[in-house]
């Protein structure tokens, strides 16, 4: 972030445009080469041309929409757990909070016979409390978030079960598809548009929306200074006058925010919810965000990095069912393939160094 | 929060849905039986002890039966499950600990519970199987055992698809290394004339269940079939079919009300049920039975629950029993 290497004066004049021009591209590629996101990209055209190639149906504009939906589904979430990520800390309960946030939805809707839209409301403000809950006992405890969040995921788990079977009676929800507002719910959250013969899932347009706040807020606001601040070095932050806790509340807020997105889609595209569903769902998160360059220390990162990250795990997760590879071997195909992404990641980011 | 609350309550109250929900429910709610004791038996203690993960439909109504069997039989009835196996063959030997007067395991992974078996026919409680282990249930001293033969009701998928002419077919399988998931799948395949294709797919991840499908789907125009293994999962797969673009019938394993509507609707093609309701309330009535008269059933042979497969015709009666969990 500190580049002083640069000339503080520099002749300007038509005869020396020609070095000018070659000091302005230099500057462009070393800026290009620091991205946390490089190295990603790479990797993910490296897995897109090895299906392109593998797998013959890959390539048709119905497979990259469902390829692009799987990617959805995850990157959602990748998004604000980059962002924590970048601000130094974990969150193990996103997986099943995602859930809760459908459950809460469901069980309020159907047992307050209120228009789904009470709901959704009543599930967002609940789900951000315990966002902020999180927050907050990691600020105040100063205990790892590794163990904080590890306890709400306990919780929130047996939460999820504890609560529906109380309510419902059984394990699922019941169906709501039949109550008012649901229509419109789907609309915003479980629609998907067609252009063309390519159909858009609505999740997909959430996450670029997601991807375009938080780089915004990351690279062009003081917040976005904050969090990598205080991932970087919490003390020397906060001797600097950032507001630490307020930074870290906020991220796990964020979290909550996109775990409610994910938790109304699931809701008004499946109806009834399981409630043992998401768990092992937030590695999958973690995971896009690390393959996409955020380092697991805190720090440095990047949101579009993460969606990337999403985008290599849709690939290679679908990209597997396209070669019609023996399913005996899913797992290892998967486990290899993000592997060697991560590994070309990280070779292209040592490169880039190396020259800038 | 207070405020908060209030204010989700008043809110609730200003939009309240006059469609569907628990009103409705209440109103269309015909009462099931009430819970009384039939017989005037000494009140034993039964438990149970499957390898359910938490929160499993089908487990919940396996439960339900063994419940409505238990107040009937006035039976204490105790519950306790645990999907790793050397925990669930803790959970029995806590219940051999308690002295309890008979139990019911599933046998999911035998070797592992071998052991804790014979520790309680030492005890001299005795044990009924149900669900998974028919070939072990014997030889490790049980009564009986109670379930389906999932070979027996893949093969039933197979003939069933064969009537339905269909050429080639998608089993879904949503838990890598079940092997009732894959006797179900290998069945279908015996039996089925067609081509049979396995899809493995993330069960607790349903964004992943359905874009995994979708991409079969894709990349194989020529399935006409798709076979899921859990009631859950059917409707997500009617999705995927409408995502790719398809024109596969979708049939599954189990029952739940979702599937009940979707095959009442024409949406769903059938579903083979192995109804577990009967698996709780049998094992519940079998142990009474041979408590109070030594009665045994099926003479060493596993009784079986299933299959039974349910087109159309049956869904409108059943759809209202899936609403109750208990089929």
């Amino acid at each position: 972030m500190s580049h002083t290497d640069a000339p503080p004066l520099q002749p300007a004049g038509p005869s020396e445009s020609g070095g000018d021009e070659r000091l302005l591209h230099r500057s462009l590629a070393r800026r290009l080469m620091g991205r946390p996101e490089l190295g990603s990209v790479v990797g993910a055209a490296a897995v897109f041309l090895f299906f392109s190639i593998a797998a013959e149906p890959f390539l048709r504009a119905s497979s990259l929409s469902t390829v692009l939906y799987a990617s959805s589904t995850i990157g959602i979430m990748a998004v604000p757990v980059a962002l924590l990520m970048i601000g130094g800390e974990f969150d193990l309960s996103a997986g099943v909070m995602v859930v809760s946030s459908a459950l809460i939805s469901s069980m309020f809707s159907y047992q307050m016979t209120a228009n789904t839209w009470v709901g959704v409301g009543v599930s967002l403000l609940v789900t951000l409390a315990i966002g902020a809950f999180n927050g907050t006992l990691l600020t105040r405890t100063k205990l790892p978030s590794f163990i904080i969040t590890l306890g709400t995921f306990f919780m929130l788990t047996g939460l999820n079960l504890g609560f529906t079977k109380l309510i419902s009676g059984t394990v699922s929800t019941k169906t709501i598809a039949d109550m008012e507002g649901f229509e419109s719910a789907r609309t915003l959250f479980a629609s998907h548009l067609t252009l063309g013969s390519v159909d858009i899932q609505v999740t997909i347009l959430w996450w670029l929306a997601l991807v375009a706040v938080a780089t915004w807020i990351l690279l062009r606001t003081r917040v976005g200074n904050w969090i990598f601040a205080v991932g970087g070095n919490a003390d020397a932050a906060r001797a600097v006058g950032v507001p630490v806790t307020k930074t870290k509340i906020g991220l796990y807020m964020g979290v909550a925010f996109a775990a409610w997105v994910s938790g109304q889609h699931l809701l008004f595209s499946y109806d009834a919810i399981q409630s043992g569903d998401g768990v092992g769902n937030e590695f999958l998160y973690i995971i896009a965000a690390a393959v996409g360059g955020c380092l697991m220390t805190g720090g440095f990162g990047s949101a579009i990095g993460a969606a990337v990250g999403a985008f290599i795990f849709g690939m290679a997760s679908k990209g597997i069912v396209y070669a019609q590879w023996n399913p005996d071997w899913y797992k290892f195909f998967l486990g290899a393939m993000l592997l060697l992404a991560t590994l070309l990641n990280a070779w292209v980011r040592k490169r880039a160094e190396e020259k800038a | 929060m207070g405020a908060v609350l209030a204010a989700a309550l008043g809110a609730s109250l200003a939009g309240c849905s006059s469609t569907g929900g628990l009103r409705a429910e209440q109103e269309r709610a015909a009462k099931a039986a009430g819970g009384k004791a039939a017989v005037n038996t000494p009140r034993w203690t039964f438990a149970m002890v499957t390898h359910s993960g938490d929160g499993d439909t089908f487990w919940d109504i396996v439960q339900n039966g063994a419940q409505q069997a238990a107040v009937k039989d006035n039976i204490k009835f105790v519950y306790g499950h645990d999907k790793e196996a050397q925990r669930q063959s803790q959970l029995v030997q806590s219940y051999i600990d308690q002295k309890v007067d008979g139990l019911i395991v599933s046998l999911a992974k035998p070797n592992a519970m071998k052991d804790v078996v014979a520790k309680a026919r030492k005890a001299g409680i005795p044990v009924i199987t149900v669900n998974s282990g028919a070939e072990e249930s014997k030889a490790f001293g049980a009564l009986s055992h109670i379930g389906q033969d999932e070979t027996v009701a893949g093969e039933a998928v197979g003939e069933e698809l064969n009537k339905r002419d269909r050429k080639k077919a998608l089993c879904v399988l949503h838990e890598q290394g079940n092997v009732g998931h894959e006797q179900r799948c290998d069945g279908a395949e015996k039996t089925f004339k067609g081509d049979l294709q396995k899809l493995y797919v993330e069960g607790t991840n349903m964004p992943d269940v359905q874009s995994s499908i979708e991409s079969k789907l894709q990349s194989d125009s020529a399935i006409d079939a798709v076979v899921t293994l859990g009631a859950p999962f059917a409707p997500t797969a009617v999705k995927a079919r409408e995502q790719a673009g398809s024109k596969a019938e979708i049939d599954t394993f189990d029952l739940n009300a979702q599937v009940a509507t979707g095959l009442k609707d024409g949406t769903l093609g059938f579903a083979v049920d192995q109804q577990p309701y009967l698996q709780g309330y049998e094992a519940i009535d079998l142990l009474w039975l041979y408590k109070y008269n030594s009665d045994v059933l099926g003479g060493g042979k596993p009784v079986l629950t299933g299959p039974q497969v349910i087109t159309k015709k049956d869904a409108a009666a059943l759809q209202e029993y899936t609403k109750r969990g208990t089929r």
